[in-house]
């Protein structure tokens, strides 16, 4: 029976079609610092309960030339904060991170948002900058956000060293991005990374079939 | 540039207004089931393909189980360039897509352009966000300008996603998406992408009772636009007529009998107007 089913799929529904879950980048976003600029990358899934909306998302939002922002959390809402940060053109990347955080925090009650902040500028370099829900604000050389992010701390924390050139931050960041996908299940399609750095913004898209082979038991 | 407004926009923070006009109407319902509002329960569907857009859409609005309307016009005029798709709460849609015509009809008089897509988007995105939620719009918006074909895809609380292909229906959009996945091919000719979005709104009728009744198919390309309702008419068609009107002389007059009525004027009271 067709009500049954949708019933299975999103618990939540009581009753009339259209009250869905609200979108959400159930995700896996990563940054990593390293001398001369920064690496992120993001998985590409947005779901609205258990129905994935769109499989080739963009999380990766630019905030201004060099900066950019990683989100998680709701749809609406990070887009929302993106754009009301973008609009003030902060040339630095504190200065952003410190926008991205004036918002969490205020709004921290009826905001679900998660950012990682990043980018390159000429007084500090590479930085990495880390927002999560609540609006705490953190620098920190390596950041993994989303839910798919609990399944890599151990990974991050193990693998990552620092004074790593940019390829092998890319590598780190796919291979962490690929495991998170790997177990989360609101965690999934494409990678998509950026590189930042003084001579601008390198991105690049691995697409399913061609993400890192991780041996695995299963 | 300030975009003038056809509506004032609200003041900051929080406004109760509203409050007591709701709690004065559920009173009246008594504790009962409110009435519920007329949903386009429905499919709808969007395709960029070589030259332009296709947008497609059923017909049905439902109220609860029954079909309130079988021609329900979804796909909603916004500017010459630009057609948006509506699902969710009739009347939330209608007055979304009506409030983002006007205000885009002044921009265009102030400015001598043609509005962009990422313009409408944005202002939706604004509006829906500022409401969290409650307003229940599904939007699918698409159009051709300046700077190529476009869609977007835009959520009730504010979140927009922008793709090649789409489709929102009453349980997601499940049949019509699945139509889609497996047929779309970037850059396909115009007759192609309008039998596509064809085949996934009939899917979505087929599988989805909130959906029905006929396809209306739109075309947007540079050269204008191409709304063709009924694109697709549904094989279960009504004859009923909804006006019954009998010329004069159809019931036959057998006999007829005058009998005049005698009255008596038997009191008259006068009562004086005062018309100073």
């Amino acid at each position: 029976d067709v009500s049954d089913a949708a019933a299975r799929f999103c618990p939540k529904r009581s009753g009339s079609g259209m009250d869905r879950e609200e979108v959400s980048t159930g995700t896996t976003i990563m940054a990593v610092e390293y001398d001369g600029g920064v690496v992120i990358g993001a998985d590409s899934r947005t779901t609205t309960g258990a129905y994935i909306a769109n499989r080739v998302t963009d999380k990766l939002t630019p905030i201004h030339e060099r900066i950019f922002c990683c989100r998680s959390g709701s749809a609406a809402d990070t887009q929302a904060i993106a754009e009301v940060v973008a609009y003030q053109l902060a040339p630095l990347v504190e200065t952003a991170a410190h926008l991205f955080k004036a918002s969490c925090y205020r709004y921290r009650e009826e905001l679900t948002a998660g950012i990682l902040v990043a980018g390159w500028d000429r007084r500090r370099g590479g930085q990495v900058y880390c927002v999560p829900i609540g609006g705490m604000l953190v620098r920190q050389p390596v950041s993994v956000g989303g839910s798919g992010s609990t399944y890599i701390y151990g990974f991050m924390d193990s693998n990552y060293k620092p004074n790593m050139t940019k390829e092998q931050c890319l590598e780190l960041t796919a291979s962490a991005l690929t495991l998170a996908m790997e177990r989360d299940g609101s965690s999934g399609g494409v990678v998509r990374l950026a590189s930042i750095s003084e001579s601008g913004v390198e991105r690049r898209v691995i697409l399913g079939n061609q993400l890192p082979k991780i041996v695995s038991t299963h | 540039m300030a975009l003038s407004n056809v509506l004032e926009i609200p003041a900051a923070g929080f406004n109760f207004e509203n409050a007591a006009r709701n709690a004065a109407l559920e009173e009246r319902f008594g504790g009962g089931k409110t009435p519920k509002p007329l949903k386009t329960g429905t499919t709808i569907a969007g395709v960029v393909f070589k030259d332009g857009v296709v947008l497609g859409a059923d017909t049905r609005a439902t109220s609860s189980e029954v079909v309130a309307d079988k021609m329900c016009a979804k796909i909603h005029y916004i500017a010459p360039n630009i057609y948006c798709c509506g699902a969710g709460t009739a009347a939330d849609t209608e007055k979304t897509t009506d409030i983002l015509s006007s205000n885009l009809a002044i921009f265009s008089l102030n400015s001598g352009r043609n509005p962009r897509l990422v313009m409408a988007a944005s202002i939706l995105q604004d509006t829906l966000y500022r409401y969290h939620g409650t307003i229940g719009a599904n939007l699918i918006l698409g159009g051709v300008d300046c700077t190529g074909n476009h869609l977007y895809k835009v959520g009730p609380w504010g979140s927009v996603d922008t793709m090649s292909y789409m489709a929102m229906g009453e349980f997601w959009d499940l049949a019509a998406m699945g139509i889609l996945e497996d047929r779309f091919k970037p850059d396909m000719e115009i007759e192609e992408a309008k039998e596509l979005v064809r085949a996934a709104i009939h899917s979505g009728i087929m599988s989805d009772l909130g959906s029905g009744n006929n396809i209306d198919i739109c075309v947007i390309t540079r050269d204008g636009v191409d709304y063709i309702r009924p694109f697709q008419e549904s094989q279960f068609k009504d004859n009923r007529k909804n006006k019954y009107k009998y010329r004069p002389g159809t019931t036959p007059i057998l006999t007829q009998k005058v009998v005049p009525l005698k009255l008596e004027v038997v009191q008259e009271t006068v009562l004086r107007m005062d018309t100073s």
